[in-house]
């Protein structure tokens, strides 16, 4: 039997569908600030105006952008292999470590451009490390990914406690962080990439990881699409009968899988530490670990995908943070709300409108019989 | 009232580029079987969709008893009186056959008073059209032939006049076939109009009264079942003219060249499916298994091919072992020479969500041509892949199209070209022609011969006993696990059927 919906061209399948989407999640969203009893148009212009009507703005919007693009791809990379990590948020925490190292050995002796490195191997290694456990757990001993890496992030939290509480902190001081690196652990920011536009960042955070995070978008489609690795990921992903069939290690290809998308969100954690704070904090990820599988899902785990769909999310914190600034009645807790109704239309209700849209184009295309000729 | 069940007027469809329904008419006469045949993606799917309003029409009318009726969604085709029997049940397995018949027709929250009513309703179907079920059965625990009653009984009892049957003996035994004929033409002589889609030559001559076929979205001709023939039909459904028998020299037996000796495999669920299995294939012969499905095929040729380990026994390809009990790897047996055409298309020969150039190297995705180092070769791939679309005739010729929207012929023949182009020495083959059209199964049929021509072994399961005999060269059949029997392709077809029944002549095993 066929398929039950007809072909859509791909500008409505990538393009027309998930702006619909959107656009009802913030139809919705708007309702709920109208319950709150503020006006849905001025919070809108709020979100807006707050996330791209100035420099600054524009800075934190693409800082926040860069955290869901590392995690986005992370999660992206599993879905690939059929995998759900949900374990970002906890492989960018303890990444952390792989980053603040470095920082902390060498920032005082080297250049940043020479600490960077170092720190970017210790990041994706960390988060490689703590991903790799669950899918070890899932490869050898059936233990479910889903619940591993759940149960993995509050793992992280506590460790991770204990090494800022118990290790790291500099004698004396009475914050839960490393010392604050010196110039040899600090990323330059990329004032001049908006400077280019006429823009000015201000104090935003908006660092040299945001050109790190493009480049792994790349390098995920490269390996995703264009390496044999990445052809046996998808083919177990799609179907595992056809892997084992193929000769496909399972059990090599889930724990690497995990390991390429621990590494990937283990990244994030240069942005925050290495290109904003310039120390490591208690709970730096504060969450774009779980953003990511949002992100994954708009962009349908395709690079050029989430990179969109990364910056919209970077928009909704930036220009959130606005809205509850301006309008005390609209918490930081109503975003999440905001957040939530977008994954729910993206995500989980992607398909919703694509009858009604598919049924319209037939119609349409009907309605011009020259359209749908036969091509034999 | 009118002698005509369904007319279609003019009906038009296509999906993006594939013009799927071309301007067609059809008539269907009340009280008769009607049978619509044609090659796989010749339309016959997509012009049932239509009348029972999965798909909408671009153009044309339907009319249903006379009468000009739209029918947007398969409710509308159950309220002008069309049922239809799906090729893959929609059934709810852990439901009752009474809870399957009522679902969507449960009438109030409150199921009491609705159950009773069904059963009484259902007890009157079953006597009216002895379609014996036991109204109480969990479906999980029927046989396949039974689920497909109880599909025939939930489209009786929301009152269809009309039933449309897709493929409907695909999943059955040769009993259970005879027996679903035996119903049809019980609801024939009470009325019913059946329209039966297959692509089985002889279920068309067997039971219907009028045939229509069908050639790349195009209604070609509709005759009389009773003044047309076998032969004529395969052309029309092919546009010329078709070997229906295999044409094959003596077989010239060689060396062994695979050898199974006393394997034992056990599925997941750790029951035995293969119990103390012994045969061998020789270079040049074609070695059939015959059997009513699940009774170890499956398992056996998992094993051969290294997917399933087995707990016993030992398998000598080109008379080197095989480590059977440890870790098997489908790689190395490819990599020695196996070359293996699974049962199961969907899920395990292809990835259906894959463009048709990837599908085209699975299993063989670290020979050199494809990949150099860690990355493909895209173009050394779709080069290769173009070829073998080529000299496959595969259709349409896009290596960049998704595998899923292949038809079932072109799927299979995908897989063939990847496993047969590499020159193995032994090529095993599940169900080679399932779901698969008459023009493809010829031209299947004709590879695999030329294969065995070429000096490969081959071994061949398939649950057509017809394809068995016509392309085997031995013939073994398989019953609860165990080789039954050996016979020659030309033993008569009784005989066969009673060993594929698990009834030998020292013993009667019953099931």
């Amino acid at each position: 039997m066929s398929v039950p919906y007809g072909k859509l061209p791909a500008w409505v399948d990538f393009g027309l569908i998930p702006l619909i989407n959107l656009v009802v999640a913030f139809l919705v969203a708007g309702l709920v600030v109208l319950a709150v009893g503020e006006s849905p148009l001025r919070a809108a212009a709020l979100l807006v105006e707050g996330a791209f009507g100035y420099g600054e703005g524009i800075g934190y919007t693409l800082y926040y952008a860069t955290n869901f693009i590392f995690t986005g791809l992370a999660v992206a990379m599993a879905f690939h292999g059929g995998l759900f990590n949900i374990g970002g948020e906890g492989q960018a925490y303890v990444a952390g470590i792989g980053v603040a190292l470095p920082c902390l050995w060498l920032d005082q002796y080297v250049p940043w451009f020479v600490t960077f490195p170092f720190a970017i191997l210790g990041a994706a290694l960390m988060g490689a490390v703590w991903a790799m456990i669950p899918g070890w757990l899932q490869a050898k001993r059936g233990s479910h990914i889903v619940i591993t890496t759940i149960m993995f992030n509050f793992i992280a939290s506590s460790l991770m406690v204990y090494l800022l509480v118990d290790v790291l902190k500099p004698a004396g001081s009475m914050a839960p962080q490393t010392r604050t690196f010196v110039e040899g652990g600090r990323l330059p920011k990329l004032d001049w990439l908006l400077g280019a536009f006429g823009l000015d960042i201000g104090g935003a955070p908006f660092n040299l990881s945001f050109l790190l995070a493009l480049i792994a978008a790349f390098v995920v489609w490269v390996i995703i699409w264009r390496t044999r690795l990445g052809y046996e990921i998808r083919t177990m992903g799609h179907s595992p009968k056809a892997a084992r069939y193929a000769g496909i290690r399972e059990n090599r290809i889930i724990i690497i899988t995990m390991m390429l998308s621990g590494a990937l969100a283990g990244m994030m954690a240069l942005n925050p530490i290495m290109g904003d704070q310039h120390r490591m904090q208690l709970d730096f990820v504060s969450g774009a670990g779980f953003v990511g599988i949002a992100v994954a899902l708009m962009g349908r785990s395709h690079p050029a995908g989430i990179i969109p769909a990364a910056i919209l999310f970077g928009m909704l914190y930036q220009g959130g943070a606005e809205i509850s600034f301006e309008m005390p009645e609209i918490s930081r807790d109503m975003i999440v709300i905001i957040q939530g109704l977008v994954i729910l239309f993206a995500g989980a209700l992607e398909n919703m409108f694509r009858p009604a849209i598919t049924s319209l184009f037939a119609t349409l295309g009907a309605a011009r019989p020259g359209t749908a000729k036969p091509a034999e | 009232m009118s002698d005509i069940a369904i007319e279609l007027k003019g009906i038009d469809k296509s999906f993006g580029a594939v013009h799927a329904n071309k301007n067609i008419n059809l008539s269907v006469r009340k009280g008769t079987i009607h049978g619509i045949i044609g090659e796989n993606g010749a339309g016959k799917s997509t012009l049932m969709s239509i009348l029972y309003g999965f798909y909408q029409a671009d153009g044309g009318d339907v009319f249903v008893d006379g009468t000009r009726t739209v029918i947007r969604d398969p409710n509308a085709a159950i309220a002008a009186g069309i049922g239809m029997v799906h090729q893959h049940f929609m059934l709810v397995e852990n439901f009752t056959v009474l809870e399957n018949v009522m679902l969507g027709a449960e009438e109030s929250q409150v199921l009491t008073a609705g159950i009773t009513k069904a059963r009484a309703e259902l007890r009157r179907l079953e006597e009216e059209y002895e379609l014996e079920v036991d109204a109480d059965a969990i479906i999980e625990e029927l046989p396949v032939g039974n689920q497909q009653r109880v599909e025939i009984l939930k489209a009786l009892y929301r009152g269809a006049d009309i039933l449309i049957l897709d493929e409907p003996t695909g999943v059955l035994t040769p009993a259970e076939a005879d027996h679903l004929f035996r119903i049809l033409r019980q609801l024939k002589d009470q009325g019913k109009t059946i329209i039966l889609i297959t692509h089985k030559l002889r279920e068309i001559m067997a039971i219907t009264d009028e045939v229509s076929v069908m050639r790349r979205g195009e209604m070609v001709a509709t005759r009389t079942t009773a003044d047309t023939s076998v032969e004529e039909l395969a052309e029309l459904m092919v546009g010329r003219r078709v070997l229906l028998r295999v044409d094959k020299d003596e077989a010239r037996p060689g060396d062994v060249l695979l050898a199974v000796e006393k394997l034992t495999v056990r599925d997941s669920r750790g029951v035995a499916m293969v119990k103390d299995v012994s045969f061998d294939v020789r270079a040049g012969e074609i070695v059939g298994i015959a059997g009513v499905a699940g009774n170890g095929q499956s398992e056996l040729l998992e094993a051969v091919s290294g997917i399933r380990r087995a707990e016993k026994g030992r398998i000598l390809l080109n008379g080197e072992p095989i480590d059977v009990a440890g870790r098997t790897d489908p790689a190395e047996l490819r990599a020695r020479g196996m070359a293996h055409v699974p049962e199961d298309r969907h899920h395990m020969g292809l990835v259906l969500a894959f463009e048709e150039s990837e599908n085209s190297i699975l299993g063989y995705h670290t020979d050199p041509r494809y990949v150099s180092g860690a990355f493909l070769n895209i173009d050394g791939i779709r080069r290769d892949a173009a070829e073998k679309m080529e000299s496959y005739d595969i259709r349409p010729r896009d290596v960049r199209l998704r595998t899923a929207n292949f038809s079932g012929g072109n799927q299979q023949k995908i897989v063939l070209a990847r496993e047969m182009e590499r020159d193995p020495s032994v090529l095993v083959i599940g169900q080679p022609t399932r779901g698969v059209d008459v023009g493809a199964i010829e031209f299947i049929h004709k590879r695999i011969i030329e294969m065995r021509d070429a000096g490969k072994a081959v071994l061949l399961v398939s649950v057509e006993l017809d394809e068995i005999r016509s392309l085997s060269d031995r013939v073994l059949v398989m019953f609860d696990g165990r080789i039954v029997g050996e016979r020659s392709p030309d033993a008569n077809e009784g005989e066969l059927g009673l060993l594929m029944a698990g009834v030998t002549d020292s013993r009667e095993a019953a099931a």
